[in-house]
């Protein structure tokens, strides 16, 4: 390999990976910055100001073709640029909603935006990765970010309970990924996904491969907290700060589901997942389900409707086809939205001092009378994580329930259907007790009527961009089209439609 | 065969000082076994003729972390566990005995599933473990990886600071 030629090459693909380079100088800017004028208030500027060219460049990459960059090493444009702007427009909107909030809780150091840059260029590498090396390091590096900022209120036991049972668990998790890209490269001789089925075919080595698929799984169930790996989630997202549970359960949700799809679309042969993967995804809806109907804090019981999620994600997933993985794309996209946008809401209601751990949802009653926009946002984002039509997360359950019925797995789309139903008790209740019953029926602790619940504007803009995105989003022509073209392009490319 | 007994031998050392470093009741000695461990492990390395991440091992693990791991032991001043007051013979022998028949199962399962590792090194893999290669890889093709570890690396040590250091109200 000739070293100059090379360097000429890594120069020229630094263009297309603008994104990834422009938020990694964007952190060190906010860490160098901050050692020199401490919390800055301009700090979250810089880092939104990073997000929002991001998210500009990568939307003129949207209809671009599909290239690989850095030696394979990791996508961009189509596919990449669409992942590449949920995530970071899901951690834009996370940004903005975190400034007032952080200040209210007093934590609003300049390290937690450059901590959530650095956690984005992870999920970036890990979303749009081409090897196996590339996704291990995006993940870690998103993993490590999200262990800080969980722990980030060090004075809360809760906080730190959290943060020490999501670090030891996720270190639990990153050994068996690990563990399973070294049996797949023993096995395959390669790490670069597309390479991967040929590999397999020429080796031979069935056990060792399967044995690594195994183990790969296991960290990717793990990190999209699927049942049985998801006795981290209602700790990790109860005892982090409420802004940074809604950007940790969706983000980085959406980067390790887009890798998880590359991994099954590139890497694995077509057969036997479909089983496992529809197995876990019955699991992942029933007991996420089941859960969150029992839960009394808001901010767990949607601890356990975003494990819910993931499950209608598996589903899509399970169907195996290029449908189902588009529809999971799309599913992320509006996931993303309703869920920054309700855990926003709880960011704004909070009166326990213990970043939400303990407030009841009672305590809560008749919000939606006295604060009339949040309870209206509350109630548009609790009915599109239904799946309600005409709001968005219905047409995200017609994207991953459809192709699992295409591809003749009706039952799991029939059990997908009747968990949608009994998580309508959860949320509704949400619903009821903010709008519907009287402020007189709080309970003694809770704060008197017509008391603090400040809403500082950007979050207003913020809650209102999510809840108009919602009610649109399905009405958007071509958008869904837009995640299946790759798909199908894909294949064509591939020879195999 | 020279190589497969060597092999045997640094994995029998590996698994033990392993092991030992989980049963020390003292840290220091735990740390000690840990060293040895590395070392085994390194040993590995070399049999397989990847000398550079041999030395590598040596160096940074068995050098320069497990250091400052003794230091800290040293500083925080830690003392041992109580031991055992008797020590159970027919237990160990049991442990003993029960590991044994566990190997056996596993190596009749791994003959059975063809599993067990060829130790042959190919030519190519002797020429790419050089410390030229590895390096001329990590800086072209392994470039992007490599710059993600270090934003990675800076991550977990704003973080150890944050957590250490910042005055919290």
């Amino acid at each position: 390999m000739d070293l100059s030629q090379a360097y000429d090459a890594m120069l020229g693909d630094l263009a297309g990976a603008f994104p990834l380079v422009l938020l990694a100088v964007a952190g060190l800017v906010i860490v160098v910055w901050d050692a020199f004028r401490n919390n800055d208030p301009l700090l979250p500027y810089i880092a939104g100001g990073a997000l929002a060219i991001g998210l500009v460049f990568e939307g003129s990459q949207l209809a671009s073709e599909q290239t690989t960059l850095f030696y394979g090493n990791i996508r961009a444009g189509g596919f990449a640029a669409f992942i590449n702007m949920v995530l970071l427009g899901g951690t834009l909107l996370s940004v903005v909603l975190s400034v007032p909030y952080l200040r209210q809780i007093k934590h609003a150091y300049g390290e937690v935006y450059a901590l959530m840059l650095f956690a984005t260029v992870g999920m970036m590498a890990l979303a749009t990765g081409n090897s196996l090396i590339m996704l291990f390091v995006g993940l870690e590096t998103m993993s490590v970010c999200l262990y800080i900022l969980v722990g980030l209120v060090r004075k809360d036991e809760g906080s730190i309970e959290s943060a020490f049972k999501y670090f030891v668990l996720g270190a639990f998790a990153t050994g068996f990924f690990l563990y399973g890209i070294a049996l797949l490269y023993g096995a395959t001789g390669t790490v670069y996904l597309h390479e991967m089925q040929s590999g397999f075919a020429q080796s031979g080595a069935t056990t060792m491969f399967w044995a690594g698929v195994g183990l790969l799984l296991v960290g990717f169930f793990f990190k999209v907290s699927a049942v049985p790996f998801h006795m981290w989630t209602p700790d990790a997202y109860q005892g982090a700060p409420t802004t940074l549970t809604g950007y940790m359960s969706t983000t980085s949700k959406a980067a390790a589901f887009t890798a998880l799809i590359l991994v099954l679309y590139y890497a694995l042969p077509p057969e036997r997942w479909t089983t496992v993967l529809a197995v876990v995804a019955v699991l992942t809806m029933v007991a996420g389900n089941v859960l969150a109907l029992a839960q009394d804090n808001v901010k767990r019981m949607l601890a356990y409707s975003s494990i819910a999620h993931g499950g209608y994600i598996l589903v899509g997933l399970a169907a195996g086809t290029a449908a189902g993985y588009s529809g999971a794309l799309y599913y992320l996209l509006i996931y993303s939205i309703m869920n920054i946008g309700a855990f926003g809401v709880i960011a704004l209601l909070e009166w326990d001092g213990k970043i939400g751990r303990e407030q009841t949802m009672e305590s809560l009653s008749g919000i939606g009378t006295q604060r009339p926009f949040l309870g209206l946002a509350m109630a548009v984002f609790m009915f599109s994580l239904i799946g309600f039509p005409p709001f968005g997360g219905f047409f995200g359950k017609v994207a991953v329930f459809g192709p699992a019925i295409d591809a003749g797995l009706t039952w799991l789309a029939v059990i997908g259907l009747l968990a949608s139903v009994a998580s309508a008790g959860y949320y509704l209740r949400v619903v009821y007790v903010f709008s519907f019953k009287s402020a007189d029926e709080r309970p003694a602790e809770a704060p008197a009527t017509g008391t603090g619940f400040n809403v500082p504007f950007s979050s207003l803009a913020v809650l209102s961009l999510c809840v108009v995105l919602l009610v649109v989003v399905g009405f958007i022509p071509g958008l869904r089209d837009v995640t299946t073209h790759y798909f199908i392009d894909m294949a064509v490319a591939a020879g195999t439609l | 065969m020279i190589q497969q007994v060597l092999f045997l031998f640094l994995a029998v050392v590996a698994i033990g000082s392993a092991l030992g470093a989980v049963l020390a009741r003292s840290p220091i000695n735990s740390a000690l076994w840990m060293v040895v461990n590395l070392i085994a492990v390194a040993g590995l390395y070399i049999t397989l003729n990847a000398l550079f991440i041999g030395v590598l091992q040596v160096l940074v693990y068995a050098g320069a972390i497990m250091v400052p791991i003794l230091f800290v032991i040293m500083l925080l001043n830690l003392g041992s566990m109580p031991a055992p007051s008797e020590i159970q013979w027919k237990h160990v022998v049991a442990f003993i005995l029960g590991v044994a028949l566990l190997t056996q199962l596993a190596f009749v399962l791994a003959i059975g599933l063809d599993a067990l590792p060829e130790m042959s090194v190919s030519e190519e893999a002797v020429a790419a473990s050089s410390a030229r290669e590895i390096g001329k890889m990590l800086f072209t093709r392994y470039v992007l990886p490599f710059e993600i570890i270090a934003i990675l690396l800076l991550a977990a040590t704003i973080g150890a600071v944050m957590f250490a250091k910042r005055k919290f109200a």
